[in-house]
């Protein structure tokens, strides 16, 4: 409607941020960048098709990547000038280059175990993507889920003790679901009945999640941790003849449950949300209670189921927390998951596809800390541990900029 | 009607609005909380349990175990908190007063900064970054720098008030700028100024101590640069907590009675509104963040300068997010904020004493999550215990003018 109406002005925020950071590449990564080869292992030792390593040298690789990045960022200058808007695929090809370059030049002189870093980044990153697709259900729907961060804990906490008290995987995860959305209905009914302000329950629910989960490991997991908190973790499966794939077969098809959840979730979310009228209706409660309460649709009862199912899945994501990765609860293991979740719904600007591609990035990065500190240690790895957060902070200011929450989100409806 | 009718009314009236009033929930609500925290006491205490197995054959059991864990669970509370009768002296027996004073200090600070933005309708869920960024400042001029007694103090409290200040106004200045959503810049920042200030602890030629090897740590602030004590040397408390009631009360003037707290009330009331009368609400927003994260710093000098212990990256001690707690059940108003920076203040103090007769101080956790659960919907509030809906009328301000001021208006 709106870009009928009036023609709105392309910014060219994108252009410059995105040759700044080419630039950054070419300069630090290539030209300044350090001597040695670095050898991307294709293969792992044990996969039935053997791929000979690709050596690269460092500085190479940085000045090849930055100049392809500057490509991209005159390419988006070329839009810009035509007032389009820059591509969802050249900023994807744009963020890989990006991370090519950053692995070569902490690998100088070293390997890269490709398929182990971009495996292990998936695995990091499912919570996140679980938990930032709970936040778009409740968020496209019309309701603000800052409790993301509980959501996650109280399925962490679930599946662990449920898994270890009933040995089975199977119920964990249920309990873990089922808790995670009781816990969404909470956030529902005060949002939806006692029309509370939104962002601040979903603070108090994070607030008494980490209250009961604390004390209930210090007063209970901490004492007989073997009958309560022992699940261990789910079995690895692997997808026949689809997992011999060079690269993408260890990465994708090599996993637990868990991951095959999430790889399946966000595909058929999109689906659902863009693609059926269940979806239309929910998006246009978001956007339009009003009008979609005047040709029939039950605002409050689209967005309660909406926010419950969304929480039920981000309990999966903290179920693959737990037993889909550590092997036990921890003490508020979710560590702030919640809180990237939220930030990765709206730097995917409520899409479910973008939002899991942003997950991937803090996935990435949480492994890329522990992996660069083996390679070189002299680089500080706090840097590296802030590079998602910056990331972060440049997409929102350079990118989204006024990212468009759906529109009644926060927004009581009160029936007229 | 006759006259006495009229006074009936009028105290009926009156009474009706003290229940509907804020300060009623909240009571309600903090009551409610330690309930909630007494169940989770008394569910997760073995003998309780075993108990129940016979329950109906004898009750006593089972209640008189769940009496027992309940008071002396918060009898510990209180001892640690406030008055502690078993110490032989009076001395000692009011320490743990001081130290809920110590403790509930940066709660105040800070949350005076988070109820700032909410009357503006924003969220400043960045009070932890805010904080370290005061702590990076002060740290600086505390330990690299040398001044004589007192105005060393004087410049590392303002260098963290001016540290936190240009954090919150960098995140004003974003999200007026460009349009970003504040509670994502804050988060981040959050993760951002941990891990800068970690490296910071890290690096010789920035903040690290030294002679300290690897370990993230700072040295300890200059003697000159500490807060002073302010009951002797006996207790810990210092001029930290001085600083938080000097905050509360420009809070209040700036919040009450300012003409930049009517702009800022006024935003929040309704932005649309606001730029309709000729208010700038982007330049509305940088000042909002700014003044947020000045209050934060205050939180950050007590941080950085109350004890002569180095700082560490641990040292912001979650303050930035217990902030939002105590805002938000402080009601974003200046005596609020204090009330419940001083309850918070409270359970801290007194969670050391709860462990040491074996019941997790996590369940304080609980009580301040119900707390805030129940202060958030004042209808749900309402509907437990059958309280009048909020009044229209005004009787109770008629009558604090009649008694105050005498100036009744007809």
């Amino acid at each position: 409607m709106s870009s009928l109406v009036t023609e709105t002005k392309i910014g060219f925020k994108a252009p410059i941020v995105m040759a700044a950071i080419g630039l950054v590449v070419l300069v630090f990564f290539g030209l300044l960048g350090r001597d040695g080869m670095a050898n991307f292992q294709i293969s792992r030792r044990q996969d039935a098709i053997q791929l000979p390593d690709v050596p690269i040298d460092s500085s190479l690789l940085g000045v090849v990547s930055g100049i392809l990045m500057l490509a991209l960022a005159g390419f988006s200058l070329w839009l810009t000038l035509r007032n389009r808007k820059t591509r969802m695929w050249s900023i994807s090809i744009f963020g890989f280059l990006g991370i090519v370059s950053l692995l070569g030049w902490l690998a100088a002189d070293n390997s890269v175990p490709v398929s182990f870093i971009a495996g292990t980044a998936l695995v990091l990153a499912v919570p996140i993507v679980l938990g930032a697709m709970g936040g778009v259900m409740s968020e496209r729907s019309g309701i603000t889920n800052i409790a993301i961060e509980g959501q996650l804990l109280t399925g962490a906490f679930m599946a662990a003790v449920v898994s270890t008290i009933t040995g089975s995987f199977t119920l964990g995860i249920i309990s873990a679901m089922v808790a995670a959305a009781l816990l969404s209905m909470i956030l529902a009914v005060f949002a939806l009945r006692f029309l509370a302000q939104q962002i601040i329950v979903g603070v108090v629910l994070n607030v008494l999640v980490i209250g009961v989960t604390n004390f209930l490991y210090q007063q209970w997991l901490t004492q007989d941790s073997e009958n309560t908190n022992f699940p261990g973790t789910l079995d690895i499966i692997k997808i026949p003849f689809l997992s011999d794939i060079p690269i993408i077969g260890p990465v994708l098809f090599e996993n637990r449950i868990t991951v095959f959840a999430a790889l399946l979730i966000v595909p058929a979310l999109w689906f659902v949300l863009f693609k059926t009228k269940l979806g239309l209706r929910a998006r246009a409660v978001g956007e339009h209670p009003l009008a979609a309460d005047t040709v029939g649709i039950n605002v409050a009862r689209t967005r309660f189921w909406w926010v419950t199912i969304g929480g039920a899945i981000a309990g999966l994501g903290g179920a693959a927390l737990t037993i889909g990765n550590a092997g036990a609860f921890g003490r508020e293991m979710s560590g702030g998951f919640g809180f990237i979740a939220l930030a990765v719904v709206i730097l995917g600007r409520w899409h479910p596809i973008s939002a899991s591609l942003a997950a991937l990035l803090f996935g990435f990065s949480i492994i890329l800390r522990v992996w660069a500190n083996q390679v070189s240690p002299g680089i500080p790895s706090d840097f590296i541990t802030m590079v998602p957060y910056v990331v972060t902070i440049i997409a929102v200011v350079g990118f989204v900029g006024k990212s468009r929450p759906p529109k009644a989100v926060a927004v009581p409806y009160v029936k007229g | 009607m006759t006259k006495k009718e009229v006074n009936q009314d009028g105290f009926n009236q009156a009474m009706k609005e003290i229940l509907a009033g804020g300060a009623t929930r909240t009571i309600l609500s903090v009551l409610l909380g330690f309930l909630v925290g007494a169940i989770f006491m008394v569910i997760s205490n073995k003998e309780f349990i075993e108990g129940l197995g016979y329950f109906f054959s004898r009750p006593g059991d089972s209640l008189g175990a769940a009496w027992q864990v309940v008071s002396d669970g918060y009898g510990a509370l209180f001892r640690g908190s406030i008055y502690n009768a078993d110490a032989d002296t009076f001395e000692k027996a009011i320490r743990p007063l001081t130290e809920t004073l110590r403790l509930a200090t940066p709660l105040i600070a800070a949350g005076l900064g988070i109820a700032l933005t909410f009357r503006v309708g924003l969220f400043n869920i960045g009070g932890t970054g805010q904080l370290i960024s005061g702590m990076i400042f002060a740290t600086f001029v505390a330990t690299k720098v040398e001044l004589p007694f007192l105005l060393h103090m004087l410049v590392a409290v303002i260098a963290a008030i001016i540290g936190s200040t240009l954090m919150g106004a960098l995140i004003g200045f974003l999200k007026a700028r460009t349009g970003a959503h504040e509670v994502i810049l804050t988060i981040m920042f959050n993760y951002v100024m941990l891990y800068l200030f970690t490296f910071m602890l890290r690096e010789q030629s920035l903040l690290q101590g030294e002679g300290i090897i690897g370990n993230p740590k700072a040295d300890p602030a200059a003697e000159n640069s500490l807060l002073p004590k302010l009951l002797g040397d006996s207790y810990s408390l210092t001029w930290g907590l001085i600083l938080a009631l000097m905050a509360v009360v420009v809070y209040w003037w700036l919040m009450e009675r300012s003409t930049i707290g009517f702009r800022l009330r006024m935003v929040g009331f309704n932005p649309d509104a606001a730029k309709t009368a000729g208010v700038n609400v982007n330049r509305t927003y940088i000042l909002a963040m700014a003044l947020s994260a000045a209050f934060v710093g205050v939180a950050a000098a007590n941080q950085t300068l109350g004890t002569a212990i180095g700082v560490t990256p641990s040292s912001h001690a979650n303050i930035g997010f217990d902030a939002i707690t105590v805002a938000l059940l402080g009601g974003s108003t200046a005596p609020g904020v204090l009330m419940a920076g001083l309850l918070f203040g409270a359970f801290k103090a007194g969670s050391p004493s709860m462990q040491v007769i074996g019941i997790s101080p996590e369940v304080l956790g609980i009580v301040q999550g119900a707390i805030v659960l129940f202060i958030a919907a004042p209808p749900l509030i309402r509907a437990l215990f059958g309280l009048p809906k909020p009044q229209t009328s005004n009787v109770l301000g008629k009558l604090r003018s009649r008694i105050f001021s005498r100036k009744v208006t007809k």
